[in-house]
């Protein structure tokens, strides 16, 4: 359970994030959305601990993350970043076995079971035959899956993922949020496309400017009313089968600075 | 994530990633690179003005370290030559060798750029600039006969710490900062040296400057300096073997490094603090000896794959073997004059360098 409390995160005099409160719960994924600049990668980041020094508290499994060594915090939050160390020289099967760092001392080398694990893992997303390969000759939908499969080899208790979807063709958009699903772990995904997050989210947050626009349940936040204000745009949603889809239409609305003149 | 342990496998290999033959093959790459480092120290101690036969040489450092074979069977100005004079230049030129290209590897994954070398941090224009001090205008004398290397120890270590300074902002030291202020700093030691140098008005001194900007192993002696040089770079390059998997994340980036569970921050300043002392004890040791650094981590790379728990070693046993060989040439190709062996280096990295370049332009990175 990851909980964080009126977090703030200023870039300069801007407050990206203003007092923001989110928890993420055992065994639901919680998909982090808005619009460009609404502050979903920064929240994800505080969320980590990646950016550390700013007001408010986020306490993962009941520790306050800022007063937990990076190694243990590792054990714990495992995270899909958007840097994809595309420049690297290291084969897939190295870069999934990095994953085992946290779980080893400094003199320890990767045992067979953690190599196991890096099998297994690398198997779950579908890229079990990539293992000798080099990580930079990968495509980006391949890349992706290839860290994805390094977060599973950190076996954390919780899985954040920084639109994981990027790059990626439908058919994996949809293999790789499945499998964040199936876990069964508390995961926090930055997600972009709302049907995605309508498919595969249990819960939502959606940011607005500098703060929560709404929270809840998907069902509950993905609420054409709650959405339009927030994207400026229309937006029509059907239930088929028990599934929520959206529609987008443009909202011809005048523009400000024209009805002025 | 237990789950994941319930999904059906590839099993039945015991070698599932291919991590085992992989370091198989690192094993034998060590073994033969350390028969071949002491088989080359045997052949450089006996090459040069007065060739000795490596049996001989072999003979004689035996005598010397484990008193095998007892019996003499060689000449006391062979001894003297083999034990007092190349023995330990020879083994100057293995640390300074090992040293430096286990310094690049560092440095390479420290600021993230495959063109990073050990002068990049300025360090050796520090060094440049107390050994002119030292040459030009007597610089720490108190030293007594460690004068010159004291003094562009200091220089090193002056240098390292401006670009420390610099390169800090709010507690951190990033690879882009670290990187700029190295060539800064580097460009105004530079400078300073070339001021001494004119301001000096002594052409001798400036030739001797000039002499040791290019780098030599000469001044090897059997001396307390040998001693620091041995402990300072063996500590180092068994802490960067310790480390190999901490330099392979901080090598993809601070955000996957610190998402692993090493603070990059931290880590980067405990590796800067090692180079830069490390650097320092070999360039004044030494002078500048380039391409090595810089070359050296590639052709390791090319053998062994990228972890540097892999790279560092063979890296180390690369540059040392090499190191030495550009030593003999020094020595040997305008004989009885000596070359520095910066020329040496040089004539034979930079064709590699292109060659790397090349390769980079090629793959569009």
């Amino acid at each position: 359970m990851i909980e964080a409390t009126q977090v703030s995160w200023r870039y300069g005099a801007n407050p990206v994030i203003d007092g923001v409160s989110v928890t993420a719960r055992p065994g639901r994924v919680l998909g982090l959305i808005g619009p460009n600049g609404s502050g979903k990668t920064t929240l994800l980041r505080l969320l980590y601990g990646a950016l550390r020094g700013g007001t408010g508290r986020v306490v993962v499994d009941g520790d306050d993350l800022a007063a937990l060594p990076s190694r243990q915090a590792a054990r714990r939050l495992a995270v899909v970043v958007q840097e994809s160390g595309g420049e690297t020289a290291l084969t897939v099967a190295e870069l999934v076995l990095l994953g085992r760092g946290p779980h080893l001392n400094t003199f320890q080398r990767t045992g067979a079971a953690d190599h196991l694990i890096a099998a297994q893992c690398l198997a779950r997303v579908g890229a079990a035959h990539l293992g000798s390969r080099p990580f930079a000759g990968l495509s980006g939908g391949e890349r992706q899956r290839v860290l994805i499969a390094r977060a599973l080899a950190q076996q954390a208790t919780h899985l954040l993922l920084d639109e994981p979807t990027n790059h990626l063709d439908i058919r994996y958009q949809h293999e790789i949020l499945r499998l964040v699903r199936d876990l069964g772990t508390c995961a926090v995904v930055v997600l972009h496309d709302l049907n995605l997050a309508a498919r595969y989210c249990d819960d939502l947050v959606l940011l607005g400017r500098g703060g929560v626009a709404a929270a809840g349940t998907t069902d509950e936040v993905l609420d054409p009313a709650v959405l339009e204000p927030v994207y400026g745009i229309g937006i029509q949603r059907l239930d088929l089968d028990g599934a929520i889809h959206l529609l987008y239409h443009p909202v011809h609305q005048p523009v400000p600075e024209r009805s002025a003149a | 994530m237990g789950a994941a342990t319930s999904t059906a496998l590839p099993t039945g290999r015991p070698d599932l990633l291919g991590v085992a033959a992989q370091r198989r093959r690192t094993g034998s790459w060590l073994v033969t690179l350390t028969v071949a480092l002491v088989l080359t120290v045997v052949v450089a101690v006996g090459s040069g003005s007065i060739g000795i036969p490596p049996t001989t040489v072999a003979k004689i450092i035996g005598h010397h370290l484990v008193g095998l074979p007892a019996e003499v069977t060689w000449t006391p100005p062979q001894e003297a030559i083999v034990w007092q004079v190349r023995l330990p230049r020879v083994l100057l030129g293995v640390l300074v060798g090992a040293g430096l290209a286990a310094c690049g590897v560092a440095l390479q994954a420290m600021v993230r750029n495959v063109l990073a070398d050990p002068y990049l941090l300025g360090i050796n224009s520090g060094a440049s600039s107390g050994a002119a001090a030292a040459i030009l205008f007597g610089a720490g004398a108190g030293f007594g006969q460690y004068a010159l290397s004291s003094s562009a120890f200091l220089g090193a270590l002056g240098a390292s710490l401006l670009v420390f300074l610099i390169a800090r902002s709010g507690g951190r030291v990033t690879s882009i900062r670290l990187l700029l202020s190295g060539v800064a700093v580097g460009y105004a030691l530079y400078a300073t040296t070339s001021f001494l140098i004119f301001a000096s008005g002594s052409a001798e001194g400036a030739r001797s400057v000039m002499f040791w900007l290019l780098g030599s192993l000469g001044l090897a002696r059997w001396n307390v300096l040998l001693l620091i040089a041995a402990v300072v770079l063996c500590g180092m390059i068994g802490y960067l073997t310790v480390v190999g998997r901490r330099l392979d994340v901080l090598a993809i980036g601070d955000e996957t490094a610190q998402t692993l569970g090493v603070s990059p921050d931290r880590f980067r300043l405990r590796l800067l603090v090692l180079v830069s002392l490390s650097v320092g004890v070999l360039v004044s040791a030494a002078g500048s000896i380039g391409f090595v650094g810089l070359v050296v981590p590639h052709l390791a790379r090319r053998i062994v794959g990228a972890p540097h728990v892999r790279v560092v070693p063979v890296a180390a046993l690369l540059g040392a073997i090499l190191l030495v060989w550009a030593d003999v040439l020094a020595r040997v190709l305008l004989a009885p004059q000596e070359i520095p062996i910066g020329i040496i280096t040089a004539l034979l990295g930079a064709p590699f360098l292109l060659i790397l370049i090349r390769r980079l332009h090629a793959t569009g990175s």
